[in-house]
């Protein structure tokens, strides 16, 4: 567990350097295009390093105001609420800060940047259709996520990528703005493919970087979670509910969906999906739960 | 060369000054864990009172489930060592699972709001109950871990470091199961 915690401290401070050398790359292409010059890049440098400390410490409630979390009253959820103080005994941690989204799919995440600062979220689609040992279950799948920092690094990840993933977008838009008012000198064309280049590039760097995020991950919370339960049915029984509904999380996006328990987009399949995937089978997390 | 023997007896002091300490660190995150049971049966003995009320209502001609309740709750609270006070909780547990039984078979009660709420509130109290006996026990066993084996077994004889006791508790819901990594 401690090498876990040492991983994602390193794996943070990587993610940091990443993204300020990104969006200053991206400065710089800017910056050369729109006649800025090198300011384009030396401040594209600050102002993400800049992001990237507000980050650390505003990340979580970012990725809870866009995802539409509210706070959960104890009593209005006494149930989520003594589950969630039984598992925190459980794991000797203090309670987490809970939320919820109103939204029929089932579905839950955890954020903050260490255990004193942690929010569980669940939607009341998770309420309703999971009985309390499987709702424990998912609740410790989360407080195992919290005691191994999980949860600071996937939630800067989330907005990191999602600054990234606007940055590109708002790139390409301004580069086709510019063709039509013509005001591009033709000795530039290095440089728009460079653009384009970093502006495709961008996005899937983003990905590959959150599949590096969660995947191995998701299987440890489940077998820490676990420890903390003792009773793995739990979990894969919630496991298999939470695939198997039909409905898609609408508050989801494609920065925020590697914090999600299960994958909260369903659109996606084919190769892509075992390319580019947050989160590894359902089928195979569940087999490794009944095996225990 | 007298200089060399000093220098190894400060070493072996600092390290038995460290065994020391650590059997402390870990006697110490005991009554810790401990407290985290304590405050959890004290919710539930807090909750019983009104519980047995709300059923009373009801049902009041079902004595003798109450009294056995209202018992088993005295002499849980009296309970002394961790041993004793397994066995008064677990009566404790099975008094309390006849008086649901009991509520089973007024469906008014079970339908009203009050008891619907303390239910919860109890189900709630005894999975804390489950977490913290858990926690309490992985760390006693660590505890007894670290005081058997050698050489912290020399200092934790001289020094008084005695055994601690398992807390064993019958369960209300919850079926433990075994898991094996």
């Amino acid at each position: 567990m401690y090498d876990a915690i040492e991983g994602n401290v390193r794996r943070t401070w990587l993610l940091f350097a990443g993204f300020v050398v990104v969006v200053a790359a991206l400065g710089y292409v800017f910056g050369e295009l729109t006649g800025f010059g090198h300011a384009g890049a030396i401040g594209a440098a600050v102002l993400a390093a800049v992001a990237a400390w507000g980050s650390y410490y505003y990340s979580d409630r970012i990725v809870l105001s866009i995802s539409g979390a509210q706070e959960a009253p104890r009593e209005l959820f006494p149930y989520l609420h003594n589950a969630a103080e039984g598992l925190a005994i459980a794991a000797g941690l203090p309670v987490p800060r809970l939320y919820v989204i109103g939204d029929s799919a089932p579905n839950a995440f955890a954020t903050g940047r260490d255990p004193q600062h942690a929010a569980i979220v669940v939607t009341t689609g998770l309420l309703d259709k999971l009985d309390r040992l499987e709702l424990e279950g998912v609740i410790a799948h989360e407080m195992a996520h919290i005691q191994n920092y999980d949860i600071r690094l996937s939630t800067i990840a989330a907005v990191l990528v999602g600054t990234i993933a606007l940055l590109s977008d708002g790139f390409l838009r301004s580069m086709r703005w510019g063709r039509r008012r013509g005001s591009r000198q033709s000795g530039s064309g290095l440089l728009v493919l460079v653009g384009i280049a970093l502006a495709i590039l961008a996005p899937i760097a983003a990905r590959l970087l959150r599949m590096a995020v969660s995947r191995n991950r998701e299987y440890l919370a489940d077998a820490s979670g676990v420890l903390l339960t003792r009773f793995p049915d739990g979990l894969a029984g919630a496991l298999e509910k939470i695939s198997a509904d039909p409905e898609p999380l609408e508050v989801a996006n494609k920065a925020t969906a590697h914090l999600y328990i299960i994958n909260p987009l369903r659109e996606w399949g084919g190769w892509t999906n075992s390319l580019f995937s947050t989160h590894p089978p359902v089928e195979e997390r569940v087999r490794r739960l009944r095996a225990m | 060369m007298s200089l060399y023997i000093v220098g190894a007896l400060v070493l072996i002091a600092l390290f038995l000054i460290a065994l020391y300490n650590r059997l402390v660190v870990f006697r110490n995150r005991i009554d810790n864990a401990w407290s985290q049971i304590d405050v959890q049966l004290r919710r539930r003995y807090d909750l019983i009172p009104n519980l047995v009320e709300a059923v009373k209502g009801y049902a009041a001609h079902e004595r003798q489930v109450f009294e056995r309740v209202t018992e088993a709750r005295a002499r849980a609270i009296a309970a002394g060592t961790v041993g004793e006070q397994g066995q008064a909780e677990s009566m404790l547990t099975q008094s309390l699972r006849s008086l649901f039984a009991v509520a089973e078979n007024y469906p008014q009660l079970r339908a009203s709001e009050n008891f619907k709420h303390l239910q919860e509130e109890l189900s709630g109290t005894e999975s804390k109950i489950a977490f913290a006996r858990q926690f309490y026990n992985d760390t006693v066993l660590r505890y007894n871990n670290a005081r058997q084996s050698f050489p912290a077994v020399v200092i934790a004889n001289a020094m008084r470091f005695g055994p601690r006791e398992y807390f064993e508790m019958e369960e209300a819901a919850r079926e433990p199961v075994k898991v094996s990594f």
